[in-house]
């Protein structure tokens, strides 16, 4: 039939321009990085079987507690995350759940050379160091097991690898650094509803006493992450949170060493921050759906009525 | 004062007041329709039912949205988008309709240099059409300004540097229309204006105008037959239907053009809630930085055949043949020389001309979007000559076409 043809024709043309402008488009604006699906193949394996229980006594002998707070096992610094930030460039993470939200293999090479496994050797070197200083072992002969069982002992006092929520994922791997306004999260954590105003106003000029600290550490603010699952791809964010130079090289963010499951983790954060209503888009979508499928069948109902007599 | 009698009906009240039942008469049931159509000859409606939905979306973004550099982009995407009910339905809905409203307008000019539709009688339809081009154009660019974010403020930034006429340097016309040295908030006010008040009250006219100038002429059929509307419609009132090559506006067109908008409103709700990105470029989710140049900056698609024959050339050149571009098709029933009012596919070379035109168009469209490197270069040079080209022989082809 002519018509269905002339259809054809219309939509064939539409098509091929969608196709040129969108997937062709954008496929050679931004080259595809392939995801290792947090392999973290470059790092080195682990060869050695930690020891959780050797590993409290070297963690301790280690100095990791001098700038970092394990507050669930009531271990702090004393240091506000505002002076930590001002001594160190960055509040150093809590490491509570470090051994459930980052990779081991990760942990691992952090604990011996943190510029290394955070890929920030462009950054570091002998003339400028990194804030974490390398661990040089704790008196033992073999360094490569005192770090296992540092990693084993993190992995023991961590909640499960599935116990880790979205919101813990993200506030230990990212929001030292970035914040999401449409969470009410600040880098100093979410922002309390204050009942006078000058504890607000005291919070917010911590906050950006901390802020000018990161920008000093960083180069400049890392951005607000509340519209980045709407700006940017999930593969994009995916693959960049796995290696932030492989998208954007020579950037100062560091790899977080989040394991597969953890970012995904983050992903949710950032989708309940910026598109919290994708669930209900489907929903309501079905619906419409429906109600216009019926629509169309009445209203061809209703022109081969008129036309009936027009033949 | 004119004689009343009292009415037996609200339907004679009315009609003795406003003359309802004439308008009926004249706008509808006596409004004649060639038979000889396709579905192409609804998307004036489908048009129509895009700029309704446009309307009535936008007064619902309008109920929340803030006018204000600091405070727009939040209104949109975190008070319109997350914090009103349904408020990123409307969105969404806005957004797309947008972008879909312009590849019907495109569908719906090509079908109109198809089938000759401008021509003997039709000039002021074809114009209007085109007038209406324009201030969809405008109504489209003030729109992508006020979310604020990074495309919007560097699509402002760049089309409204067009205003310096190039090597003229008119500086001061620039800051003029931004009201500051860069786009801020004067700049974004006044687009706001321009897209919740002035540029729809002219879209709104012109439909009026459009509509008018379509009376007269009548629309024209799919095989250039020339109809006597007049003898037409007295066959179709004596009963005998089938045998007129006319019908009436409403119900008989009417019910053919709301079919065809059922089906359109399908694709055009899989769009809004499945298929949008194409509408709401990832890179405008960014809130405008002056500091920061996005990677790529592009129009949205609807722009990106004019973007490219503005972009191969010289600063000078380029926006000459920019210029060449927005005006050109406005004069089309003048540049056409031939008698015919055909469909393209029984005009000798204008059937060539056609096709090559709409390639030409869409190979300009996407060249637009590439980056301006290598091979794409290239192509979106020669595809920017081809299309002046083509204008510049139009007239010469259609004046050697043998009347039919």
């Amino acid at each position: 039939m002519k018509e269905f043809f002339i259809l054809a024709v219309v939509a064939f043309f539409s098509l091929v321009t969608y196709w040129l402008v969108e997937p062709f488009a954008h496929g050679q604006m931004h080259a595809h990085v392939e995801s290792e699906h947090f392999a973290y193949a470059d790092l080195p394996a682990l060869e050695k079987k930690g020891d959780a229980t050797k590993g409290a006594d070297t963690f301790m002998a280690g100095g990791c507690i001098g700038c970092h707070n394990v507050k669930a096992l009531g271990m702090e610094t004393g240091m506000s995350a505002k002076d930590a930030a001002a001594a160190y460039g960055v509040n150093p993470p809590d490491l509570s759940n470090a051994g459930a939200i980052y990779d081991a293999k990760f942990l691992a090479d952090l604990i011996k050379n943190p510029a290394h496994a955070t890929a920030v050797e462009h950054k570091f070197n002998d003339a400028r160091f990194h804030p974490m200083p390398a661990f040089y072992g704790a008196g033992g002969d073999d360094i490569d097991q005192e770090i296992a069982d540092i990693v084993a002992y993190l992995q023991s006092i961590a909640v499960k690898p599935e116990e880790v929520t979205p919101e813990m994922a993200f506030k230990d791997a990212c929001g030292r650094c970035h914040a999401v306004r449409y969470t009410k999260w600040t880098q100093l954590g979410e922002m309390p509803n204050f009942k006078h105003k000058k504890d607000e106003l005291r919070f917010q000029a911590d906050v950006l006493d901390y802020q000018d600290a990161v920008k000093g550490y960083m180069g400049k603010l890392p951005p607000d992450l509340s519209m980045y699952i709407r700006s940017r791809s999930e593969h994009f964010l995916k693959t960049f949170i796995e290696n932030p130079q492989s998208q954007l090289h020579g950037t100062a963010m560091p790899r977080t060493g989040v394991t597969a499951e953890s970012a995904e983790k983050v992903i949710e954060y950032l989708e309940f921050a910026g598109d919290p209503k994708a669930e209900m888009r489907n929903e309501v979508g079905k619906n419409v759906m429906i109600f216009m499928i019926f629509f169309v069948l009445f209203a061809y109902l209703w022109k081969r009525q008129v036309w009936k007599d027009l033949h | 004062m004119a004689h009343f009698e009292k009415a037996n009906s609200l339907n004679e009240w009315f009609d003795q007041r406003l003359g309802v039942n004439t308008l009926q008469r004249v706008l509808a049931k006596e409004y004649w329709i060639p038979k000889d159509i396709n579905f192409l000859w609804a998307m004036g409606m489908v048009l129509a039912i895009t700029f309704g939905i446009l309307l009535i979306s936008g007064i619902f973004l309008l109920m929340y949205y803030q006018p204000n550099v600091d405070l727009a982009f939040d209104s949109v995407n975190y008070t319109i988008m997350q914090e009103v009910g349904f408020g990123w339905l409307w969105r969404h809905v806005h957004a797309v309709a947008a972008s879909v409203v312009f590849l019907i307008i495109y569908i719906h000019m090509f079908t109109g240099i198809y089938y000759g539709s401008y021509k003997k009688g039709r000039e002021l339809i074809w114009i209007s059409g085109m007038l209406l081009f324009v201030a969809f154009s405008a109504e489209a660019f003030s729109g992508y300004m006020l979310p604020w974010g990074q495309m919007s403020y560097w699509a402002g930034m760049v089309i409204t540097n067009l205003f310096s006429a190039g090597s003229l340097e008119l500086n001061g016309v620039v800051e003029w229309i931004r009201g500051d040295y860069v786009p801020a908030q004067a700049f974004l006010t006044r687009f706001f204006m321009l897209h919740v008040l002035l540029i729809p009250v002219a879209i709104m006219a012109l439909i009026g105008f459009h509509f008018g100038a379509l009376r007269l002429p009548h629309v024209n059929n799919q095989n250039g037959t020339d109809i006597d509307f007049e003898e037409e419609a007295a066959k179709y009132k004596s009963g005998n239907k089938a045998a007129s090559k006319v019908i009436a506006f409403a119900n008989d067109f009417m019910s053919k053009d709301m079919f065809v908008v059922a089906v359109y409103l399908v694709f055009f709700f899989y769009l809004v809630f499945w298929n949008y990105a194409f509408a709401m470029d990832p890179v405008n989710f960014d809130p405008a930085d002056g500091l920061v140049t996005p990677a790529h900056i592009y129009p949205e698609w609807y722009f990106l055949w004019s973007y490219e024959i503005l972009r191969p050339f010289s600063k000078d050149i380029g926006l000459i043949a920019f210029a060449f571009a927005q005006v050109i098709f406005v004069m089309l029933p003048f540049l056409d020389r031939s008698p015919n009012t055909v469909p393209a596919n029984r005009r000798g070379l204008f059937k060539f001309w056609f096709w090559a035109m709409l390639v030409d168009m869409i190979v300009l469209t996407a060249m637009g979007k590439l980056p301006p490197a290598g091979i794409f270069s290239t192509i979106g040079l020669v595809a920017a000559l081809v299309f002046i080209g083509l204008w510049l022989v139009l007239p010469i082809i259609t004046k050697l076409e043998k009347k039919l």
